[in-house]
């Protein structure tokens, strides 16, 4: 059974698939019809709800998602809220500002953009919002009818109003007060599990000991953590899993902490929840961060996702190999550790055994004169996958590239070191005449592929620019001009 | 007779909402609360079934054998029915034949839809549909332009419009540049995909809930496939969840395959298309290659043009025919070519029908002049826009290439008061010197304008009718022809009904789009919308207001000039009535209060066989000026500001007019930048889906974005109020952001070289441009 909130009504479950999105789960079983299905990929946004969810200091924090690519499962413990709260006067300031700006035309997207907003609201506590903030929330929500320039507007003329339910009983009172969340009277902390006649079975333990049993007992179950990328088998491919077994609510694999000259970040840690403690060792990543999915998505998806499913293309694991990443596996034989990079075998083909799961990556931390670029090139600036991502760690010491690790996502069937390439600077005065030797080296180390999103020759030119462009970057003369399209907000 | 003389006073503004007010869209607080109801919201009947389709795996090939046995055998499949199910006509083409409901023996493009299955869940229906086990024998397949010019396929024969002596013009001309580009297609991506809920009614009937911009059409093709009158069939649209052309006749196909499955079953079935389906099921914008050959003058002053534009149209004609007719028709934009021959041939592909998009071929037609007049620009060294204002329509210079005459001058002014409030010159220098020092990041600005045809040029879709109610309190329902797909056609129809009766917006609903209410109704489309509906609903107002002043005349014995309507209150000599009061004093005095309406738009004609004409009413105009940053290592880019000045007339909403101008403009700049659909070279589509098809995302939006209506323009026509359509000009504004990420890359040559830069400029298409420049500079250089 799982227990969590809708809109401030306790529920509990025992008898649903757990190959349901939550979406469907509204739409098609509670018939609560605000939220909609507008692609059913995570790319839209139309299906956007807010989940609440205790952290261990009893504190409650609200988070936009993307309703349809997450599973019912995920529920436990949490609250969601969904545009059925708000359908009374008065109304949120968001919908206010929302109606003033005249920012809705269809309509379809609204509900999605109306939650996102109130999300970013719940933040803001009536604080002005900057416009990068009213973005990024609304980061992960298309709108085909305005051109976003009203609902920007009346992001911002929102975020300035105080918002107090007037009624005890209002079904979001959590947002404006937190300690009052229903979720937190419900005590969800045991292992929780979905397991309908219909066979399929979703597990959830809530320690570290549970789930290396889970996985001794069933090492051919899928695991799951937010489910962004694994939902579009169901949700596009039309699949269904059998057993899902989820690591998110395991304590040991959430977090970041120092520990041994390493950050140490829990595989199931969020996009969001990682972005500050990375960040502050390696800015760049917050830039990567900005840009990874879409707010939504770094709402739900986690590191040992991005890793676990082998993507060419995930965004994460190019900027992890550059740093010299160890990544931690552990399972019912133990704990395994090995470089991130040699963890991909071949395209979605990893080394992970069966019973094993990743545990958590450990970054060293940065020594002094070493700078780590991020540059992710894709078609469209916000949530977009990546065409060439590079990542250059770099170590310069009077003037010369005394160490390097250059890694790229998008050149290869994994993502993959620029060996060749490295060797070409290492040891060389860093300069446009090392770096364009670097460049011709590239060649040797990569044969990308065209496909959707570039051709392999875009990719390749791509790839040595992204290398000048750590160079002028690197330049103290120029560091106050921009040097790149996302530098202009 | 209406009488709408063009120095009528701005319609009085002491009742609220009339208009010219910028009042909330109708359905505003349902939209932001969720409790606009869209088809799949709608509460479920009893016994309601799920509709899914087959797909053609192959773009072009017979079909030699269908094993459906374990589509059928799937649990919850209740039925699944094919081209021999179909009681009725089999072929759905909307203007001509082409297009089955199902496919035969016959496949043309992959997606094509080869039998149908209803189920006991969406799910389900769609598990289904893909275990059928198809045999294919394939044929050549003709998937691109050139491939279908190559060979002369055509869905329809290819149309000239000519004036003048082109060729001469041509071969006289001090100066002569020839060109080609290749303009990208586009995927509606309405957020509410298509959907249709279908009941049975009594009879054999079908009630149909529909998502389409065309219900009129939904409801004749239902009836033809099921073998029925009309009148047994009722289609109902409340509202759409985007339509931008593409719920046109595209809606139909879907909701003739439900009422398919409805009429098998007997059962109420809905059929609701999953994204990647949607997109790999139903027509798009039509990807176009065109060529110019273009004679001019040492100040860049056109003297003749020789210009083709080629659509891929598909496998059928669906619209086709207009929609190039339209290219041709804007080939030349906003500028006189004097002596010019248009041709334009629609491609018959193995690819999905191709059909309307806001703007309807026109942009693809105004791509090829654009690209023109900037490489006469640059082989001139002048600036872009000296030479768009050069060759602007004016008096004296203003008969287009197929005959008809500008009448109102407005794009000249327009264009200087632009370039003026978005000091165009001062930015042009400033952003010259800012590409000579920086090394890598380059700026772009363009100023661009847009003439539009507005008007049908199929003629007998120039017509509207509608219905007006007034209930004995006092409030009033209308009903029009007209759909509501977000554009805020409904709040504007209400607004004129508000003026005519000089009462509060509030007391007026507008009630949904129902063929039973209505018949016999255009679609909501080429920008017509609140042209054509708004003067429908006003002929019914007037009918019952000459009634109701007869009356309030008889009744309180004063000349009827003494009947005034004003401020919810209705003036009857010294006395004064409340608005309710009065109407129910009509009422028990037996008057009528409801009357039809009707309109049909004047002055226009078009010969094809000559290519002349007047096929457009009036042009709407407008401009943008937009200033972009493009980074030459990757070819990434940001728009950082646009302007925009536009003539709507005299608005009947500014705020819904604004509304529509933004979101033209950013649909219009998706077009022309990161939306592409890639297609393989068997057919197949590949971008299937958001995470690969990019339409623009908010902070690709600019984020200095400046709106203005242009004011004191009054159309010269009697068109409603004087207002001029809005929905499809703004979409072409999205051009200037095209043309300033050339002009950008243009800079790496001090704008002596004209890259190629066919849209989508995507950032690797403008890095290949970056590219062809160094390589222009480089051949400069060793010659």
């Amino acid at each position: 059974m799982i227990q969590f909130a809708l809109n401030g009504q306790l529920q509990k479950l025992d008898q649903a698939d757990p190959n349901l999105s939550i979406l469907t789960w509204l739409r098609t079983k509670m018939r609560l019809t605000a939220t909609k299905e507008g692609c059913g990929s995570g790319d839209c946004g139309a299906c956007t709800v807010i989940m609440g969810t205790p952290d261990p200091s009893g504190d409650m924090r609200y988070e936009a998602v993307n309703s349809c690519i997450a599973l019912i499962g995920s529920l436990h413990g949490r609250h969601l809220i969904t545009l059925e709260a708000f359908q009374q006067t008065p109304c949120h300031p968001v919908q206010q500002a929302m109606i003033e700006q005249h920012a809705s035309q269809c309509g379809f997207c609204t509900p999605g953009i109306v939650m996102s907003l109130i999300a970013l609201h719940a933040h803001q506590a009536g604080q002005p919002a900057p416009r990068p903030a009213v973005l990024e929330a609304l980061s992960g929500n298309l709108c085909r009818c305005t051109g976003y320039r009203p609902i920007v507007a009346a992001g911002q003329q929102a975020m300035v109003q105080q918002w107090q339910p007037d009624t005890p009983g209002h079904p979001a009172r959590g947002l404006a007060d937190p300690a009052r969340d229903p979720i937190l009277t419900v005590d969800s902390s045991g292992d929780a599990c979905l397991a309908p006649p219909s066979g399929a079975r979703f597990d959830a333990p809530a320690s570290l000991a549970a789930l290396i049993e889970l996985r001794r007992r069933h090492p051919r179950a899928q695991l799951v953590a937010g489910s962004t990328d694994l939902a579009l088998n169901i949700t596009q491919g039309l699949a269904r899993f059998e057993h899902l077994i989820s690591v998110s609510r395991v304590p040991e694999l959430r977090g970041c902490q120092v520990e041994d000259g390493a950050l140490v970040i829990g595989a199931a840690t969020t996009f969001t929840e990682l972005r500050a403690p990375l960040s502050q060792y390696w800015p760049a990543f917050d830039g990567l961060l900005e840009r990874l999915g879409s707010l939504q998505i770094r709402n739900r998806g986690t590191l040992g996702g991005n890793i676990g499913n082998a993507s060419p293309i995930g965004d994460m694991p190019p900027a992890l190999i550059a740093l010299g990443a160890t990544l931690v596996l552990n399972g019912p034989d133990g704990e395994r550790r090995l470089p991130l990079e040699s963890f991909f075998l071949g395209y979605k083909n990893t080394d992970l055994r069966p019973g094993e799961f990743i545990h958590s990556v450990r970054l060293p931390l940065p020594a002094a004169d070493t700078r780590l670029f991020i540059y992710k090139v894709s078609k469209r600036l916000d949530d977009d996958i990546s065409a060439v991502l590079g990542a250059f760690h770099l170590t310069v010491s009077d003037g010369r590239v005394s160490d390097c690790r250059l890694a790229y996502g998008g050149m290869a069937a994994t993502p993959a070191r620029a060996r060749q390439a490295e060797s070409a600077l290492r040891g060389q005065a860093w300069t446009e005449t090392t770096v364009a030797a670097a460049v011709a080296a590239l060649d040797q180390d990569f044969s990308p592929l065209s496909d959707v999103r570039a051709s392999a020759e875009y990719r390749r030119r791509v790839a040595g620019n992204l290398l000048r462009r750590a160079l002028a970057a690197s330049r103290p003369d120029e560091r106050n001009q921009p040097l790149t399209v996302t530098d202009y907000a | 007779m209406r009488k709408l003389p063009l120095n009528t006073p701005t319609p009085a503004r002491s009742a609220r909402g009339v208009a010219g007010s910028a009042s909330y869209h109708d359905s505003a607080w349902k939209h932001v609360s969720g409790q606009a109801r869209y088809i799949d919201d709608l509460p479920r009947p009893e016994g309601l079934l799920y509709a899914a389709v087959g797909h053609s795996a192959q773009a072009h090939a017979r079909i030699l054998s269908m094993d459906l046995s374990a589509v059928a055998a799937y649990p919850g499949v209740v039925a699944v029915v094919t081209a021999a199910d179909v009681p009725g006509h089999l072929d759905i083409g909307p203007v001509f034949p082409g297009d089955p409901l199902l496919a035969g023996e016959h496949v043309e493009y992959v997606g094509q839809p080869l039998f149908a299955v209803a189920a006991t869940s969406h799910d389900t229906a769609r598990k289904a549909a893909r275990l059928a086990k198809v045999e294919y024998q394939p044929l050549e397949a003709v998937i691109t332009v050139e491939q279908a010019l190559a060979r002369q396929r055509f869905v329809r024969p290819s149309q000239r419009q000519q004036r003048g002596d082109p060729d001469r013009a041509l071969a006289e001309a001090p100066h002569r540049l020839r060109g080609e580009q290749r303009v990208g297609g586009q995927e509606h991506f309405y957020l509410e995909s298509q959907a249709c809920l279908v009941e049975p009614t009594e009879d054999g009937g079908m009630f149909v809930h529909t998502s389409s911009q065309h219900p009129s059409e939904v409801q004749k093709l239902v009836a033809e496939v099921l073998g029925l009158p009309i009148h047994e069939v009722q289609a109902e649209v409340r509202r759409m969840g985007g339509g931008f052309g593409g719920k046109e006749t595209q809606a139909a196909p879907v909701a003739c395959i439900a009422a398919l499955l409805a009429h098998v079953t007997g059962r109420p079935v809905s059929y609701r298309l999953a994204r990647a389906d949607d997109m790999i099921q139903t027509g798009k914008r039509h990807d176009f290659y065109n060529t110019y050959d273009i004679g001019f003058d040492d100040d860049g002053r056109i003297h003749g043009a020789d210009i083709m534009v080629a659509g891929r149209c598909g496998y059928s004609p669906d619209l086709s025919d207009a929609i190039v007719d339209r290219a041709m028709f804007h080939a030349d934009n906003a500028y006189f070519l004097d002596n010019a021959r248009v041709v334009g041939h629609r491609c018959k592909t193995h690819t999905v029908s191709n059909t309307a998009f806001r703007g309807f071929g026109g942009p693809q037609g105004m791509m090829v002049i654009e690209q023109a007049i900037e490489d006469i620009a640059r082989h001139l060294g002048k600036d872009p826009l000296d030479v768009r204002l050069l060759n602007c329509y004016r008096p004296g210079r203003d008969t287009t290439h197929y005959g008809q005459v500008i009448e109102q001058h407005v794009l000249p002014t327009l264009m200087a008061s632009l370039a003026e409030s978005a000091e165009y010159r001062r930015r042009r220098r400033e952003i010259a010197d800012f590409n000579r020092t920086s090394p890598v990041l380059k700026r772009g600005l363009a100023l661009t304008p847009v003439k539009f045809g507005i008007s049908f040029t199929a003629k007998h879709l120039n017509q509207a009718g509608a219905l007006v109610h007034i209930y004995t309190d006092g409030s009033i329902h209308v009903n029009h022809g007209g759909t509501e797909m977000g554009q805020g056609l409904y709040i504007k129809v209400a607004q004129v009904v508000a003026t005519a009766f000089q009462v509060d917006l509030d007391r007026i609903k507008v009630s949904a789009t129902r063929t039973d209410k209505v018949p016999n109704t255009s679609p909501t489309a080429a920008s017509s919308g609140s042209d054509l509906n708004g003067m429908a609903a006003l002929d019914a107002c007037e009918k019952i207001r000459e009634r109701l002043i007869a009356f309030a005349a008889d009744h309180g014995s004063v000349p009827e000039d003494q009947v005034q309507f004003h401020d919810n209150q209705v003036r009857i000599g010294d006395r004064r009535m409340p608005w309710p009061e009065f109407i129910q004093a009509a009422y028990l005095n037996r008057v009528s209060l409801s009357s039809s309406g009707f309109y049909a738009t004047p002055k226009i004609h078009y010969d094809a066989t000559t290519g002349t004409g007047r096929p457009f009413l009036y042009y709407a105009n407008g401009a943008a000026c937009s200033e972009v940053v493009v980074d030459t290592l990757t070819g990434e880019y940001r728009a950082l500001r646009t302007d925009i000045l536009q003539d709507v007339g005299r608005s009947l909403n500014p705020a819904i007019d604004i509304g529509q101008i933004e979101g033209g403009f950013v649909q219009g700049m998706g077009w022309l930048t990161t939306e592409e659909l890639v297609y393989h070279e068997d057919g197949r589509l590949l971008t299937t889906g958001p995470a690969t098809y990019k339409i623009p995302a908010v902070s690709d939006c600019p984020p200095d974005l400046r709106v203005q209506l242009l004011a004191d323009s009054p159309n010269h026509e009697a068109t409603v109020f004087h207002s001029k359509a809005v929905g499809e000009p703004p979409l072409m504004l999205g051009i200037s952001v095209w043309s300033a990420l050339r002009d950008a890359v243009s800079s790496l040559t001090g704008y002596r070289f004209s890259p190629p830069l066919d849209p989508p400029a995507t950032p690797e298409t403008v890095l290949n441009a970056v590219a062809a420049s160094q390589q222009w500079l480089a051949r400069q250089e060793g010659a």
